[in-house]
């Protein structure tokens, strides 16, 4: 027995979609024109932006370091944000209450200022190189988002379960392994896809952290854009979005989608 | 293979608050021990200090020769049955149940054979690839038991084990876990508040409170006995009423509570009464009659009860609960004697 909608709503909401979807296809569309300027509907099809991107260097070189600095600062801050999760949650009654709030610092500092302040302390004040500065920066970036999404995976996790392992004779660290990490993997993934996603698109840190040589994606883009306004940069969006869009049927194909929601 | 289990002058603490105050248990191989006692009265900390999940201030936990004390929880070799079950939720329930034996290295064909063997004897040979979102709390229960038995452990220890059951499957349950304990002779340490449940299950009960045993006897004892007025108040021996003693005839007593009212009890019924005592009661220990031997009271609130009529009393030694015979109903505002019943009085030493 299906609901009745009123038209209304049906109406709003399709205006919502649009306004959400839009845009998606108004670049899919510009990527695709053949003009040296972006503009939309596209005027006559080609690939050649596309087959453009591979023939700069720079957005091969930047797409590469924007994939390393993803994956090792969304795994480096998954080392630090599991554990950091657990002990608040395990240990919450003895823990004071600010000491949760630390953790999602990153996300209210406005990003501009946590980026000024991560160029003076980490590249001028420890004197980093650029590479491993932009792991360290983006690892902090997205620490609140393994934090937090590990620690709501953990909230509604029994500690009796890990107890009743230790009982049966499993030592805490083995337990951890086995029977807890286990029962959060969900949130432990989604934390990742969301820190992954974060780290890839991000500019504000980046643009502080980036320097001579080293590059990450967004950052080529929006120099490639101030010298140039062909649809190259619609290509590489595009591309983006299909990076995006594989991630997420990999995950619905291995967990399905709604753990993503949970 | 079957140990004691003694707990020896055992002190806790949570930040400033003592929790447990000098508290010793023994427990005999084989032997089941309920802890029993309302919320905070440290029964659940006294357990978890023995499965090693926190440490004392003072004080030391052995299992036969073994002390436990500085021991890690997970080499202490303890069965653990939890409140709220704590199954593995990622492994079925034949894993949950083999997952101890796992952990002792046993090999895999070894530990699918005794899981399996387990599962029969707790009845559920057929659910053994489920997974543990897919079982009722009583085959949560189940499995939980069977995990912890299977490892043979020389203890077992329950945590409220039957709380989040309903109550027919908490009795069906409780019967069979005494089974269990019975034809495996697992020494065993069991927390309850449930008074019915632990005089139901155990060898011996200990009634706690503040961090302290208030009494540790049978539950025919505690029942009938009560050595303190805590424990007394706890089995439901409502009327404490202060005694005083002006004669002595024999074994036969004259006794006088506040108001003058006098009795006359006998030795050999009660065994030893001093100058200064407490008689104790349950409603059915005094009986509302018209005239006899008894305590004078005005009768109050009415209250049909099925096999009997109870009365709140006044009297000039306090109010008192008693039950009247439901041939001989009293109108609120009568004046009546409260006749005790021996059998269902018992004498307290008034509290130092």
């Amino acid at each position: 027995m299906a609901a009745r909608i009123h038209p209304l709503l049906g109406a709003f909401a399709i205006l919502v979609f649009l306004f959400l979807l839009a845009p998606l296809v108004i670049i899919v569309g510009a990527s695709l024109s053949d003009t040296t300027y972006l503009t939309f509907p596209p005027q006559g099809l080609t690939l050649r932006w596309f087959w453009n991107i591979f023939e700069i260097s720079a957005f091969r070189n930047t797409a590469i370091t924007s994939f390393q600095v993803a994956i090792l600062g969304t795994g480096l801050s998954l080392l630090i944000g599991i554990p950091a999760a657990y002990a608040l949650n395990r240990y919450r009654i003895g823990l004071p209450k600010w000491l949760g709030t630390l953790f999602i610092l990153p996300i209210l500092v406005p990003e501009i200022v946590f980026g000024f302040s991560l160029l003076k302390s980490v590249t001028i004040g420890m004197g980093l190189p650029i590479y491993p500065s932009l792991i360290i920066g983006h690892a902090l970036l997205v620490l609140p988002y393994s934090v937090r999404v590990v620690g709501a995976s953990l909230a509604s996790f029994d500690f009796s379960v890990e107890e009743a392992a230790i009982s049966l004779g499993c030592p805490p660290l083995k337990t951890f392994l086995t029977v807890v990490l286990p029962n959060i993997r969900a949130g432990v993934i989604a934390a990742f896809i969301l820190a992954f996603i974060t780290s890839i698109n991000d500019v504000s840190i980046s643009v502080f952290l980036t320097g001579p040589g080293i590059s990450t994606l967004p950052i080529q883009i929006l120099a490639h854009m101030e010298q140039f306004f062909d649809p190259t940069i619609a290509s590489v969006s595009v591309l983006l979005m299909l990076v995006t869009v594989g991630v997420m049927a990999i995950v619905e194909a291995t967990l399905g989608l709604t753990f993503l929601t949970k | 293979m079957t140990v004691s289990l003694t707990i020896e002058n055992l002190s806790a603490h949570y930040g400033q608050t003592q929790v447990l105050k000098d508290l010793s248990i023994s427990v005999a191989a084989g032997e089941l021990v309920s802890l029993l006692g309302s919320s905070g009265c440290g029964k659940t900390t006294t357990l978890r200090i023995v499965a090693g999940f926190l440490q004392p201030t003072s004080g030391h936990v052995r299992l036969g020769d073994r002390d436990l004390t500085t021991l890690p929880a997970h080499a202490r070799d303890i069965g653990l049955v939890f409140q709220n079950y704590a199954l593995f939720p990622h492994l079925t329930v034949q894993d949950n149940v083999a997952f101890g034996l796992k952990q002792r290295g046993i090999n895999a064909a070894d530990r699918a054979k005794r899981a399996t063997a387990m599962l029969e004897r707790v009845g559920l040979a057929n659910l053994t690839d489920r997974l543990p979102g897919a079982l009722s709390g009583g085959q949560k229960q189940r499995v939980a038991l069977a995990r912890a038995l299977v490892i043979e452990p020389p203890l077992l220890m329950f945590d409220e084990p039957l709380s989040n059951l309903d109550a027919k499957l908490r009795v069906d349950m409780r019967v069979e876990i005494r089974q269990l304990q019975k034809a495996n002779g697992t020494t065993s340490l069991y927390v309850t508040h449930d008074q019915e449940e632990a005089f139901s299950i155990s060898d011996r009960v200990a009634i706690m409170n503040a961090g302290r045993i208030m009494q540790l006897d049978t539950p025919e004892v505690l029942y009938q006995k009560p050595a303190n007025a805590f424990v007394a108040r706890f089995v439901g021996f409502e009327n404490l009423i202060p005694m005083k003693t002006v004669a002595r005839d024999g074994a036969i007593v004259t006794v006088e509570a506040a108001g003058g009212a006098r009795l006359h009890l006998s030795q050999d019924v009660f065994g030893p009464i001093k100058d200064d005592f407490v008689l104790a009661t349950r409603p059915d220990g005094l009986v509302v009659r018209s005239q006899g031997e008894g305590i004078p009271a005005t009768l109050g609130t009415r209250t049909y009860l099925g096999r009997a009529y109870q009365y709140k009393c006044e009297t000039a030694a306090g109010e008192i609960t008693a039950n009247g015979a439901l041939s001989e109903m009293f109108e609120p505002g009568a004046n009546a004697v409260l006749v005790p019943v021996a059998e269902q009085c018992c004498i307290l030493n008034p509290e130092a």
